[in-house]
């Protein structure tokens, strides 16, 4: 594994984290950092873990039962180990945002689906909600597109505008971390191109974790890159150094598709 | 291909088609078998009572003379029993089925009661009338009253409100839970704000079949002990005075549609029949209308909710 950095704070790390679904090993032993305001990207083959950690940052698998975590995953400043038992997994879900990988609108109104994510928070001024609504959708680059019709339903947008209105959803509440589930992997090429755009203008305001099987995207969008393979985190590194100058034998040959 | 081949190759198809058409016109046998039935009956009941149904026949109460007798308690006494039914069953069997779905753990015992609910709805009706009997006219005190009768009633349906909303939460895609819970609801507000109201349209089917159900049921209501022969309404639910609204309708004796119905048959006079018959109409047309709302209003609901 590559140093990072020193200089740069980082928002989150796993300390020596596995999971298991039941009996079965899914993530073993990871360390990974996420730098502060910057874009980390997980990538490797299926069913090789990324999304099963990426989940694991908003205790998401709480939902199911027979899933269990070991290690730790902190959160910093306030160095939260959100896997703690001790910790709600509400609360760490009201700070770190999640994206998923098909637009999943509430069939709700735009406006309301922007709004949830705050009334859930107990707010409920008209005002507040208004001006957070519109900066949350001016955010997500979807506010031109929808500022005349906020309360039409939202399943009658295209696929890549459902897309950012669950980002804007997201931005409502301010998370201190925002997880990003392959989320273009369901879109066409434009919509594509608009996610990717906004996911490199939101680095300057949110820490980004995001899991793509697109190997371009990954190369394009994040500023460090951490590729895993069967459960285990093989490299991490900038970017530009793990597509080019890969260390491991094992990542040279996913990069360059010689596998997976 | 040569000629040899293709002609091999369309005697199979043709052997093959003679199937398709024997099943077709076996599967359309079977369907008139129902259907037929039904018209049938319908067609008899239309013949025999067709000439009964005027305004009087709905405003009177029953009488000795045939041609005096009216269904005026039944059908008010089927309307209010339906309501006391609907108001306890409903709430009842939505918050059992959420519960089931989203609160209880899976453990032995959620098996065992999921089991006995699927069971309860194939228990014959005649056993909830004994049960009631014992519970709620005797044990309770409510006696022989609407009250009891619609929860009778409401116990009776309570197992399939509890399938069709377990049924409708099943339906629920499972990316629509997870990004509620995403942005930090809580289970309950992820029942209240999405999953109720996504899951109303099934919710809403299940409780109509059930209420079709539960209005033409008797034997419950007999064995409860419902009047056969009733001339008063019960106190009307709202007046025109203060407080305008009363619930002493509850307590009252009462007669349903079902019930109306079977004192005429067993009659011997011929016009007793033909009133049997038109009350027969009334009461599959109170059903026809019951399922053609909630065809409705789930159309409606649908068409706001997709994924």
């Amino acid at each position: 594994m590559t140093t990072t950095n020193p200089t740069l704070p980082t928002k989150a790390e796993t300390r020596d984290f596995s999971f298991y679904y039941g009996a079965f090993h899914a993530l073993k032993s990871i360390n990974l950092p996420v730098v502060e305001k910057r874009v980390t990207a997980l990538i490797g083959p299926s069913g090789c873990g990324k999304s099963t950690l990426l989940r694991s940052f908003n205790r998401m698998h709480d939902l199911y039962p027979g899933n269990r975590y070991q290690g730790s995953i902190v959160l910093h400043p306030d160095n939260t180990n959100i896997l703690d038992p001790k910790v709600d997994p509400i609360e760490v879900r009201m700070r770190i945002g999640m994206v998923f990988q098909k637009p999943n609108p509430f069939p709700k109104s735009i406006y309301e689906n922007v709004a949830y994510g705050l009334k859930v928070r107990g707010e409920s001024s008209r005002s507040v909600l208004d001006d957070k609504v519109e900066n949350a959708l001016r955010g997500a680059s979807l506010w031109n597109e929808v500022k005349d019709r906020l309360h039409a339903p939202a399943t009658a947008l295209s696929g890549g505008q459902q897309q950012r209105l669950c980002i804007a959803r997201c931005l409502a509440t301010d998370p201190e971390l925002l997880l990003f589930d392959e989320p273009t992997s369901a879109l066409d090429p434009i919509a594509t191109a608009n996610i990717e755009e906004l996911v490199t203008e939101l680095r300057e305001r949110v820490t980004i974790l995001i899991v793509t099987h697109n190997m371009q995207q990954a190369a394009r969008v994040s500023d460090y890159t951490a590729y895993m393979y069967l459960g285990e985190l093989v490299e991490y590194g900038v970017t530009d150094d793990v597509f080019m100058r890969p260390k491991k034998k094992a990542t040279e040959d996913y990069i360059t598709g010689r596998f997976g | 291909m040569n000629q040899k081949e293709l002609a091999v190759i369309r005697g199979t198809i043709r052997s093959n088609r003679r199937l398709d058409i024997i099943f077709a016109v076996a599967g359309f046998i079977a369907l008139l078998v129902g259907v037929m039935a039904f018209v049938t009956l319908f067609a008899q009941m239309v013949y025999t009572g067709w000439e009964r149904l005027n305004p009087d026949f709905f405003m009177n109460f029953p009488s000795r003379r045939a041609a005096n007798a009216g269904i005026l308690s039944a059908w008010v006494g089927s309307l209010l029993v339906m309501l006391v039914t609907a108001v306890s069953a409903v709430p009842l069997g939505v918050a059992a089925g959420v519960y089931l779905e989203e609160y209880a753990p899976k453990n032995l015992i959620t098996d065992i009661i999921e089991i006995n609910v699927s069971n309860l709805a194939g228990v014959p009706s005649i056993v909830y009338g004994l049960l009631a009997l014992g519970v709620f006219v005797y044990a309770f005190g409510f006696g022989q009253s609407i009250l009891s009768a619609g929860l009778t009633l409401g116990l009776l349906i309570l197992p399939v409100v509890i399938v069709a909303t377990r049924e409708a939460l099943r339906s629920i895609p499972i990316h629509i839970r997870e990004g509620a819970y995403g942005v930090g609801a809580t289970r309950w507000q992820v029942v209240r704000d999405h999953l109720v109201p996504y899951s109303t349209p099934g919710i809403m089917t299940g409780v109509i079949i059930g209420m079709s159900r539960a209005i033409g049921e008797t034997a419950p209501i007999i064995t409860i002990g419902a009047l056969t022969f009733i001339a008063f309404l019960p106190p009307m639910p709202i007046s025109g005075t203060a407080p305008f609204v009363n619930f002493e309708w509850l307590w009252s004796g009462f007669t349903v549609m079902p019930i109306q119905m079977f004192n005429w048959t067993s009659r011997p006079e011929e016009a007793f029949q033909q009133n049997a018959a038109a009350a027969g109409l009334i009461l599959v047309f109170m059903t026809l209308m019951m399922n053609g709302v909630a065809i409705w209003l789930r159309y409606r609901l649908r068409k706001s909710i997709s994924w």
